[in-house]
């Protein structure tokens, strides 16, 4: 189905049909003073003047510079498949699925969108995707709180510190508290998470591998925050799922994460979409929207946006989420994603960055002065001590073409030596062994 | 014992000092197929008129209101499984919840069945 923007003979019918003379005198209502005088464009471009723009502002936005850079969001390659599948019309100037006898085929793609998130989280039901990871760290929270009644949420300092302030910012409003417990190390200080447990606790939120990069395991946690029916929400990063184990085979209730891993370009920040999983008896509490599997009155298999009455065009203020934006398109790219792959390339891409990570922990931890702080398994990231401010020797690098890492001190105030370091597959041997070269140069001439 | 009605569309009816809760008949016709029940907590005190429950049909979702104050004793647990209960006998096996402690006083604010019957023909 085509949506094509309404021309001028459209918009005359349509006036006329409503009986006003001008668009202009349909916003009359609103007084001019609150109406946009003007919105700075500037004027027309040709597409050739356009491409020499953009081109020159992307030049200046660091394309040229090696990144190891993670904490979040992540430079993997990108199947020129999902560029191409992504941008067919179908999908891409497709509005919202509402009327399923015009969207079978964004249904469809989202069906299996959610199906695919289920296999990698370990989970029985997925939403048709949240807006970025952060939120959906907020929305698993708020989650809790309805399936609870409670209003306690112990947040893990070892959780990507951005998702912390999110899901703070977002408890403020609701009376609700979270309770932040500092983190041991580089890893999650599981004696003080399970201690922090009692029946006024809605769900203890952890992630692995952690903002640090270390893996951990929360098997006992999830069974210490049953005890006290409390719930357990694990964010984990969806590329580690093809060797770590997913949060459902560690007992979680809801898992959530960032998607822009899956095939998303790391584009200056976004557009991304997070993805959130749950049990099955927790699906009426899941935010957001979720397609369904269904028969047509001549038996044939279709697809339609299911449980809709909790939404907000149907439950208002009372919706379960202010959610409406569910970035269908970044979450197809995600499943093309997946789908490319395939179980066993997923698997083998995931061993690709936690074998170059590993090769990257030995040699850049050899360095002198340079330590490893994670003590034990990590993914695709590692925390290094700097015998230096790691700030001041990411900005010298820079200099030199590279990115060397996510320098903790903005975050955490007693690190400011200290450096995380992403290794994705792109990353090459030469680039690794050049970095540990460059780390030797900054830190000892 | 009479039944007695709000503007809400919910019913109650009781029996000593314990009052059964649901929506009329009226009102599950017009919210169409029942889907979900979201039952209250046992335990859980309500006053007059305030949210108690709420209910989702195919296309729509609304609060239940209380018909009158009181403490819910008893909820009815086959609506989780089989909302289309609400559909069959809105009135009868879909009830809703049982309140205890409740003032019979309160009835006084609301409709008998033959005033919901003219309040219906109205709207």
């Amino acid at each position: 189905m085509g949506y094509c923007p309404n021309t001028p003979d459209d918009i005359r019918d349509m006036l006329a049909v409503i009986g006003a003379a001008s668009v202009e005198e349909l916003f009359a209502p609103i007084p001019a003073e609150l109406r946009a005088k003007s919105f700075d464009l500037p004027p027309g471009m040709s597409e050739l003047e356009l491409m020499r723009l953009m081109r020159e502002k992307a030049a200046s936005c660091g394309a040229d510079i090696t990144p190891f850079i993670g904490g979040g969001i992540y430079d993997h390659f990108i199947p020129a498949a999902i560029d191409h599948l992504a941008s067919r019309a179908e999908f891409y100037t497709a509005y919202t699925p509402y009327q399923p006898e015009c969207a079978q085929g964004t249904l469809q793609a989202l069906y299996e969108y959610q199906t695919t998130i289920c296999r990698l989280t370990g989970m029985e039901a997925s939403n048709a995707s949240l807006y970025d990871g952060g939120t959906a760290v907020a929305e698993a929270a708020l989650m809790s709180l309805r399936i609870t009644d409670r209003h306690k949420v112990i947040l893990d300092g070892s959780v990507n510190p951005l998702h912390r302030e999110i899901v703070t910012g977002y408890l403020h409003g609701l009376s609700a508290e979270a309770v932040d417990v500092a983190p041991d190390g580089c890893a999650s200080d599981l004696a003080r998470l399970m201690a922090s447990i009692d029946d006024e606790t809605a769900a203890v939120v952890v992630q692995s591998p952690n903002f640090f990069g270390s893996v951990q395991d929360f098997r006992e946690l999830a069974q210490k925050a049953h005890d006290h029916e409390a719930l357990l929400i694990v964010s984990c990063y969806p590329i580690a799922m093809g060797l770590v184990a997913s949060p459902g085979e560690m007992g979680a209730d809801i898992a959530v994460g960032e998607g822009q891993s899956l095939g998303n370009h790391v584009s200056f920040g976004g557009p991304y979409f997070g993805f959130i999983a749950t049990r099955k008896r927790f699906i009426r509490n899941l935010p957001g929207r979720i397609v369904g599997e269904t028969i047509d009155h001549q038996g044939r298999r279709g697809f339609v946006l299911t449980l809709q009455a909790r939404e907000q065009h149907i439950k208002r203020h009372k919706a379960t989420s202010n959610i409406c934006s569910n970035q269908s398109l970044c979450a197809l790219r995600g499943l093309i994603f997946c789908t490319s792959l395939g179980r066993k390339g997923f698997e083998d891409l995931a061993q690709l960055n936690y074998d170059k990570a590993q090769y990257a922990k030995s040699v850049l931890g050899a360095v002198r002065g340079v330590n490893l702080l994670n003590r034990g398994a990590t993914f695709n990231e590692f925390t290094l001590a700097l015998p230096k401010d790691a700030g001041e020797v990411v900005q010298r690098l820079l200099d030199k073409g590279v990115a060397a890492g996510v320098p903790l001190g903005q975050y955490y105030p007693d690190m400011e030596q200290a450096l995380v370091v992403t290794v994705t597959e792109k990353r090459t041997k030469d680039e690794i062994d050049r970095l540990a070269g460059l780390f030797e140069e900054v830190l000892w001439s | 014992m009479a039944k007695f009605y709000t503007k809400e569309h919910e019913w109650v009816e009781m029996a000593g000092a314990q009052a059964t809760v649901g929506i009329s008949e009226h009102a599950a016709h017009e919210l169409g197929d029942i889907t979900f029940v979201e039952l209250p907590k046992i335990g859980k005190s309500v006053k007059q008129f305030e949210a108690l429950a709420a209910i989702e049909s195919v296309k729509a979702a609304s609060d239940i209101y209380a018909p009158v104050s009181g403490k819910v004793a008893e909820v009815n647990q086959a609506l989780d499984e089989a909302p289309e209960l609400v559909n069959q006998g809105a009135e009868l096996q879909g009830w809703i919840c049982k309140l205890e402690g409740v003032n019979e006083a309160e009835l006084g604010a609301l409709m008998d069945a033959a005033a919901y019957d003219e309040y219906l023909k109205g709207l």
